[in-house]
């Protein structure tokens, strides 16, 4: 359905050299399917959905909707972006305020070149309008609608000109918590009853996992990581997409030699030595860097029956937090502080000693990028 | 000095009061006083006058009504209104739609040489008026105009083409040295604008021309609107280009009126008044409505994003078409009038340019100038007035500013509105009032240059308010309170603390009270004497007798210093931060 095939985008500042936003990015998304476009601010995810628009010449690459070029720099074609008709909604919602809810929603059928006839264009105004829950507000000015609302009538509007591709700027963050979750659904729910493909762009993990049928992870205008979301939480290739995914443990280590028993990799750690999974990356004697996720850190106070093919260790609490559903725990296993969430049943005080097991399976030996740079 | 002495309002607050009266309420009160002295006494003077007959030796003045049924039965009355708002009107459409075509190329389209235009585009705005009308004349005028010789050669005819001594040469004229004002204001506009609202309408299919006319223009309505008012009012106050350009042919508009029954033989003081309470009915009546628009301006604001860079239209070849609308307004606005200058300030008499006059280039004239009586008075007076009174607007306004928006002393929008008052106050009107106050009064203040300092000192008050308000809104008020928790008195916190904070508000605006006041001419004209001329009144004292070549050097001279100080000062205002606008 929608296919990028490396694609570079620049800009230019007023000073200074040309900002390199996006970098060879490709990717391919079916149609029907909610792909999603994740990183930290400043990543080019807001400026590859901005040239899948058009409202971004990139330098170069291919952009290719439903067998159609909209952009390719080798043959020089550039569809501008209302020739497109790709639905958009904005991060800010650019509901026009001297407009009626009505009047904003009809406008792409206005503007249109084959015009439909007054009636046409109402009921297909008020249908959408209805999608969304707004036909009681079709005769409000746009400007007394809340923030939710003004959220559901960009999706309407970008909705109404049946859009072969659906883009959305990071259309919650505008929202307050509570709505942000309740339009989490609602936008899903519309997504899937349209079968639309939609391009999705946030910098919240949340956002991404709960909604996407696939997740693009991006970092310094490059793509990093390209899977589900199950995938992209669980196994994520490098150091920045697990710190940027969810919290973590890095361990770093030494390779130390392959366990034909275990079929695992073992690695000398500051918490001793332990089984861990590769895909292969790993050399003998070579450095790793593990990443395990703190829910995968089990502890408990009885003692463990030892296996050969797992990671069993002992260590200290040294903090813990309560968090209502589950507390966090640091616990000291050599002088490494591992993180851990357990169930809130665990009440191992401060200073005592408990026993910890993590899967080799969890242990993931991932590529050491630098991480995400913390941002001040 | 001037400062001095009115600063020592503001330093008695400082000396250690009686413990019951702050420095604060010291200083408020002080300069409520004298915004009241300032702009309020005159106002009721013009008030009084306006029912009065003119004083003589032989009479006392006693209450008439005279100056109104002499202002409004006479039959030119109407044609003087009608005039006036034609005029007024013509002059803001005209520099409307100019300022709104050019900001709209340069903020929203690939205009090639976009950037440069923007920094050429305030030029006109330091020219004076006077010097620009001069110009025109010079330009298109039909006996010696430029632009009517040579279309005349070229064609082989006596046709006039253009008469710049006629209503619609007082709209172009007038409309072409106000359109950097309307260009200034519609970029702000436009950049206000979240760009988003353009791209979704470009994203549900839209073409350039129909974003443009049932987006971007309608969004920048209230903008557009406040615009027209603003320049109507500029227009309707307007004192050169009616008195140089429609006078001579008999289309008299208000300003010219007033000007006219002053200089008349008797003057006729009354009637003069007369007119200006009504020419100030109009301008306030203009406020009034550009406030209201102001105030609905809100509900066109709406939940804006991360503002992504607006994105540039590409115009394809029209873009050359566009580059080209920028020259020729560079070329009408700019190059022309201060080519025709200089020019005729190279010439022994006034000639039009040819082969012929070529050979008689001299500088002549600059060196009879130099050495013209009043001349370097009227130099040193107007540095002197404009410096003064700069400094002074921008300290008292900003005390005014922070009465209005930080304290909660009951009655502080009157204030607000007090130091608004001139800006309804045409020159002529305000520099009659003024005249009528201290001839009143007297004090001695009358035909002396203290009288002048006091005419711009209330004129420019408005501006100074705007950019003080401007940038005291921008100072959170945590800042001052942490002073005051830290121990600071107030006096000792707005020194430190607010006023610091303003620089880059107080220098900018500081800035251009002293570009418009050397440019000043309506009030001036009323108000100087004998040894208290100032550059404007030489200009127009040399234009007067004709001596057209020695006015051009003059001219010329002036323009380059107000060019070479705004670019100075803003130089050195960057390093302070001030933002360029």
């Amino acid at each position: 359905m929608l296919s990028v095939k490396a694609l570079f985008t620049e800009y230019q500042t007023p000073k200074g050299p040309p900002v390199k936003a996006a970098q060879d990015v490709t990717f391919e998304v079916p149609k029907g399917k909610f792909f999603t476009l994740l990183g930290p601010s400043g990543c080019g995810k807001t400026t590859t959905l901005r040239s899948i628009a058009g409202l971004e010449r990139p330098v170069s690459g291919d952009i290719e909707v439903n067998g159609n070029l909209v952009y390719s720099s080798s043959r020089g074609i550039f569809v501008p972006p209302n020739r497109r008709n790709f639905g958009m909604v904005f991060q800010s919602y650019a509901i026009w305020p001297h407009m009626t809810v009505f009047a904003n929603a009809a406008f792409p059928l206005e503007v249109r070149k084959n015009r439909p006839n007054k009636q046409q264009i109402k009921d297909k105004v008020m249908s959408v309008l209805h999608a969304v829950g707004l036909d009681h507000l079709a005769e409000r000015e746009a400007t007394k609608l809340s923030g939710g609302q003004q959220q559901r009538l960009a999706l309407a509007r970008a909705l109404v000109m049946e859009p072969e591709l659906l883009l959305l700027d990071e259309p919650l963050s505008n929202l307050d918590a509570k709505l942000r979750d309740k339009m989490r659904f609602e936008l899903k729910r519309i997504q899937r009853d349209l079968g639309i493909t939609t391009i999705y762009v946030t910098h919240d993990q949340g956002e991404a996992l709960a909604l996407s049928h696939e997740i693009a992870v991006m970092n310094e205008g490059r793509v990093v990581q390209i899977g589900p979301p199950r995938a992209i939480y669980e196994r994520p290739k490098t150091k920045f997409v697990a710190d940027f995914i969810g919290t973590t443990n890095f361990i770093d280590g030494d390779v130390r030699g392959f366990d034909e028993t275990a079929k695992r990799w073992r690695v000398d750690t500051p918490l001793g030595q332990i089984l861990v999974e590769s895909d292969g990356t790993l050399k003998l004697g070579g450095k790793a860097s593990i990443s395990i996720r703190p829910e995968d850190v089990e502890l408990q106070e009885a003692p463990l029956s030892g296996s050969p093919t797992d990671n069993h260790l002992s260590g200290v609490v040294d903090q813990r937090i309560f968090l209502g559903d589950f507390v966090d725990l640091e616990v000291k296993v050599g002088n490494y502080l591992l993180r851990s969430r357990a169930h809130p049943s665990l009440r191992t005080p401060i200073g005592e000693k408990i026993n910890v097991r993590m899967n080799p399976e969890k242990c993931l030996a991932i590529e050491d990028d630098g991480g995400l740079k913390e941002v001040a | 000095m001037a400062v001095a002495g009115e600063m020592s309002g503001v330093r008695r607050g400082d000396a250690p009061a009686t413990p019951r009266v702050s420095s604060e309420w010291v200083v408020t009160s002080g300069v409520v006083t004298f915004v009241a002295w300032l702009t309020l006494i005159p106002l009721g003077f013009l008030v009084w006058q306006s029912f009065m007959t003119p004083q003589t030796a032989a009479r006392a003045q006693q209450f008439t009504l005279a100056n109104y049924i002499e202002a409004y039965t006479s039959p030119e009355t109407f044609s003087l209104f009608v005039n006036s708002v034609q005029f007024a009107s013509g002059t803001a459409v005209f520099a409307l739609v100019l300022g709104t075509l050019l900001a709209w190329m340069s903020e929203r389209t690939n205009t090639p040489f976009k950037s440069v235009f923007y920094a050429t585009s305030i030029i006109p705005l330091v020219v004076p008026g006077i010097l620009f009308v001069v110009s025109w004349i010079m330009l298109a005028s039909p006996k010696i105009g430029l632009f009517n010789l040579i279309l005349r050669n070229l064609f082989d005819t006596d046709y006039t083409f253009f008469d710049v001594y006629s209503m619609s040469g007082m709209i172009v004229v007038d409309g072409l040295h106000y359109a950097p004002i309307a260009f200034l204001l519609m970029t702000a506009a436009f950049r206000s604008m979240d760009p988003s609202l353009e791209e979704s309408a470009l994203m549900s299919g839209a073409s350039t021309l129909q974003i443009a006319w049932r987006i971007t223009l309608r969004l920048a309505w209230p903008a557009v609107a406040a615009s027209f008012l603003i320049l109507f009012i500029r227009s309707i106050e307007s004192f050169e280009v009616p008195a140089l350009l429609g006078l001579p042919v008999g289309i008299q508009v208000f300003t010219s009126s007033i000007y006219d029954a002053i200089h008349r033989y008797p003057s006729n003081v009354g009637l003069a008044s007369a007119y200006a309470l009504t020419l100030l009915v109009i301008t306030s009546g203009g406020i009034w409505f550009q406030a209201r628009i102001g105030s609905q301006g809100n509900k066109y604001s709406t939940v804006t994003g991360k503002g992504f860079r607006p994105r540039v239209i590409d115009l394809g070849r029209w873009r050359y078409v566009t580059a080209a609308i920028f020259l020729l307004y560079a070329l009408f606005a700019i190059a022309m009038p201060f080519f025709i200058l200089v020019w005729s300030s190279l010439q022994r008499f006034y000639s039009v340019p040819s082969w012929a006059a070529l050979k008689n280039v001299t500088l002549r004239s600059y060196q009879s100038i130099i050495s013209y009586p009043n001349v370097s008075g009227a130099v040193w007076n107007s540095m002197v007035l404009s410096l003064s009174s700069a400094t002074l607007v921008m300290l008292l306004t900003a005390v005014l500013a922070w009465i209005v928006l930080r304290t909660r002393i009951r009655g502080r929008w009157m204030l607000d509105n007090m130091a608004s008052l001139p800006m309804v106050m045409p020159g002529l009107v305000l520099g009659l009032a003024i005249m009528i106050c201290y001839l009143t009064v007297g004090g001695g203040i009358y035909g002396t240059i203290w009288i002048l300092l006091i005419a711009y000192v209330t004129r420019f008050l408005p501006y100074g308010m705007r950019y003080n308000t401007t940038s005291m809104l921008q100072i959170h008020k945590e800042l001052e309170e942490s002073a005051a928790m830290s121990g600071a008195s107030w006096l000792q916190s707005f020194w430190h603390i607010v006023l610091p904070l303003l620089k880059p508000g107080l220098l900018a605006g500081w800035i251009y009270v002293v570009v418009v006041s050397v440019r000043e001419l309506s009030s001036s004209i009323l108000l100087y004497s004998p040894g208290s001329e100032v550059v404007s009144v030489i200009i127009w004292e040399l234009w007067q007798n004709g001596q057209y070549v020695e006015l051009s050097a003059f001219g010329v001279m002036l323009i380059a210093t107000l060019f070479v100080f705004t670019l100075v000062a803003q130089a050195i205002g960057r390093r302070y931060g001030i933002k360029e606008t």
